[in-house]
């Protein structure tokens, strides 16, 4: 018998470079900057007349959904579809699953289907890893969402708009706002700000939406939304889940606005530049005010744009990594 | 049979014997330390130099799987894993299917227990019907049956009433009562203790005070009806210092720990491996610290495998998917001797630890070397070490420590002063 439990950096081939995207936690500055700015080189493809780029021509992307999801499965198809990648989407969810075959067994007919790359997404922290771990080494595996663990390109999304609207993190306050923990977003975004050099990143939230030991993320805690806000030059709204008013997490969606309602007063105590952003979908009303969300300061659309770039952006560096370890595999043999 | 053990370090912590000597066993009972009776001819010596010898470790609980888990253990292939940890004596708990709750199943267990003869086995009865903690199980049948104690696990009384009841019924009877003290509606949904790594991993949490809060009603409930009480598994720091307050002021209360929790820490989760996946959850190194602490000075007075093997499906899944559980009871004596090596513990008290103390707290006849007592023995190397996982006799190979090198090695368990495993 032989440890089950051997110890590797998953994500990362023999050479450092990506070859799975589980997870933010332990990439270097130099990775996520050049994710950066492979999606900025992306964003032009997508304003062509012709949106696409041979890169992964010939390769077949496999899109694993057990969760539901519009916005990152859309962008992940199109991202695919820019770089000439065959793909196809499965909703798991209303398929196998139900019919009791295992998460191992999903995926491995896929695998047997000779798909070259999973996007993964599941109801359960630490899934992507698994798969990586257990399923199908030589196939990237790229998480779309795992339980509250993580998003990292929902992460990167939000990294590439920040850096696009304030051009780099040195000097920045940025605020998180709301139920930072159930939310993947928000783990996402405090890895990746810490890792880009952000001085100063704050989440705002009652004691029962943070987890405990947030601190470290090296965050600031504030429960008082105006203090929060103040002189920030950014502000992410989470979405806040209707079933979060059960079990005594909160009173009522009424209450939550009142506190932590970002409205058109509110944002007027961060910078007058600010930019408000938002994973989506948003709740009018309940965590944002609709002037503020389709206001000029909302860069929420932006986001869904650059999304599709930094999808680009990942799918290409992991193929890549993969290709590259399989040669340096095959070197190693001979 | 007459046996002769020659030469070995002779170590009872009971009676506070330590040293080299002889043991010479007759008819399955220990008759003489030192000098052999006069007209004692032994038919079969062991050559013990170097060698520790020691009451046969009393494991409080070691999951067999039997009846209905056999995918995941049997009684015969778990009772020779324990054989091959030293552990001549082991408590199963109620989670079999159909559950432990009548003397149909008691006596099925003990049957074939007796039949593997690897271990003295002694059942842990449902204190509830099916552990539903809504009806009282027969718990005089099952007593009359062979069972030694009456647990419910994890899965608590709906009704805080109808548990005071099932405690004062069993005082009523002088049974003992096994408790895991867990509050439902704090860990409900849990999978890992509530910190720092749980909030990282985004994995729920399970706060401490799923336990301290159990646990404080609990030992009130122990105080008001007078029965006797066992806490099993404790994880917390501050949970054992509520077991030794109550100690201090004259409880009668005994606790162990499982093995692992005095080794691993909730940081061995930041992987995502499902070989860390237990219940209660491994929890903080203050929390550790607490554990080793309470087990030096003696409020927690015995160290329990808290074996739950799984067949390797169970544990292929994403973590929150899998079942939670480690295999390690054929390990007891090696990993438990990486207590000693680390210097956290004397020999001496850590074998008290695992057998007179746990003997103790169930009134188990077992745990010391007397002399016309039961030649209940573990005979082991300590300068030798063992390579976990190089021989495998559990059906449960979720074992983390598995390929790890660890101080010690079994030669030798005796049971009635038969050999039951043999290096």
């Amino acid at each position: 018998m032989t440890p089950l439990d051997a110890k590797r950096p998953l994500q990362l081939n023999a050479q450092g470079q990506l070859q799975h995207f589980l997870s933010l936690d332990g990439l270097p500055r130099e990775l996520l900057t050049e994710i950066l700015d492979t999606a900025d080189s992306f964003l032009e493809v997508g304003g062509r007349a012709v949106k696409k780029v041979p890169l992964l021509r010939g390769k077949t992307i496999c899109n694993v959904f057990f969760e539901n999801s519009t916005r990152t499965r859309t962008t992940f198809e199109l991202a695919a579809q820019r770089l000439s990648a065959d793909v196809i989407t499965l909703n798991v969810s209303t398929s196998s699953a139900s019919k009791g075959e295992t998460l191992l067994d999903t995926l491995r007919n896929l695998e047997a289907m000779a798909a070259d790359m999973f996007v993964v997404r599941h109801g359960d922290s630490g899934a992507a890893h698994f798969i990586a771990e257990h399923v199908c080494p030589q196939v990237a595996i790229i998480n779309g969402g795992d339980g509250r663990h993580a998003h990292p390109t929902q992460g990167m999304l939000d990294m590439l708009t920040i850096r696009r609207h304030k051009g780099s993190f040195e000097n920045l306050s940025v605020a998180i706002v709301g139920d930072i923990l159930h939310s993947r977003v928000a783990r996402s975004n405090m890895l990746a700000l810490k890792t880009l050099g952000c001085p100063d990143i704050r989440v705002i939230a009652p004691k029962t939406l943070l987890p405990i030991g947030i601190e470290q993320y090296g965050v600031k805690v504030y429960t008082d939304m105006t203090e929060g806000l103040k002189d920030v030059d950014v502000v992410i709204m989470l979405r806040l889940q209707r079933e979060r008013m059960s079990g005594g997490l909160l009173p009522s969606e009424g209450e939550f606005y009142r506190l932590f309602g970002l409205t058109t007063a509110r944002l007027a105590g961060a910078k007058p530049d600010a930019i408000v952003m938002h994973p989506g979908p948003i709740n009018r009303g309940v965590e944002i005010e609709s002037a503020v969300a389709d206001g000029n300061q909302s860069v929420i659309l932006n986001q869904v744009t650059y999304g599709i770039a930094v999808r680009m952006a990942v799918l290409s560096m992991a193929m890549s990594g993969q290709t590259a370890q399989r040669q340096f595999e095959q070197e190693k043999a001979q | 049979m007459k046996l002769s053990i020659l030469g070995a370090r002779v170590i009872d912590p009971a009676s506070g014997l330590d040293q080299v000597t002889d043991l010479h066993l007759e008819a399955g009972k220990l008759i003489a330390i030192g000098a052999a009776p006069a007209g004692f001819s032994a038919s079969e010596t062991i050559d013990a130099k170097g060698l520790v010898a020691a009451p046969g470790l009393v494991d409080l609980n070691v999951a067999l799987r039997e009846p209905g888990y056999s995918r995941k253990g049997n009684i015969t292939s778990e009772t020779r894993a324990a054989a091959a940890g030293g552990v001549t004596s082991l408590c199963c708990p109620p989670h079999t299917k159909p559950v432990l709750d009548t003397s149909a199943v008691t006596e099925l267990i003990l049957d074939r227990a007796r039949e593997a003869g690897n271990c003295k086995v002694f059942p842990i009865g449902a204190l509830s019907k099916g552990l539903e903690g809504e009806q009282l199980a027969e718990l005089i049948a099952l007593r009359d049956a062979g069972c030694v104690a009456f647990g419910n696990g994890l899965e608590s009384f709906r009704s805080t009433r109808t548990l005071c009841r099932a405690l004062e019924y069993a005082a009523t009877f002088d049974l003992t009562v096994i408790f895991h003290s867990q509050d439902r509606d704090l860990a409900e949904g849990g999978l890992a203790h509530e910190g720092a790594v749980a909030s990282f991993l985004g994995l729920p949490g399970i706060p401490e005070t799923a336990e301290t809060v159990a646990l404080a009603r609990d030992l009130l409930l122990v105080e008001q009806s007078g029965v006797r009480a066992h806490f099993s598994q404790l994880t917390s720091a501050r949970g054992v210092a509520l077991i030794a307050q109550a100690q201090a002021r004259g409880l009668p209360v005994t606790a162990d720990v499982a093995l692992y929790q005095l080794i691993l820490t909730d940081e061995a989760l930041i992987d995502f491996s499902s070989l860390y996946h237990v219940q209660p959850p491994l929890r903080t190194r203050a929390d550790r610290d607490g554990l080793r602490a309470a087990v030096k000075s003696g409020v927690v007075s015995a160290i329990s495998s808290h074996h739950q093997p799984h067949e390797r499906d169970a544990k292929l899944a994403p973590f929150g998917a899998t079942e939670p559980g480690i295999s390690s009871v054929e390990l007891l004596l090696p990993l438990a001797m990486t207590l000693v090596e680390d210097g956290l513990l004397d020999l001496p008290t850590l074998l008290a630890r695992l057998s007179g103390g746990p003997a103790e707290a169930l009134r188990l006849p077992a745990g010391k070397l007397a002399v016309g007592s039961a030649a209940d023995l573990v005979l082991f190397d300590p300068a030798s070490s063992t390579i976990a996982g190089e021989h495998w006799l559990s059906k449960g190979e979720n074992c983390p420590f598995i390929g790890h090198s660890l101080p010690a090695t079994v030669r030798y368990t005796l049971v009635d002063g038969r050999i039951s495993y043999q290096a």
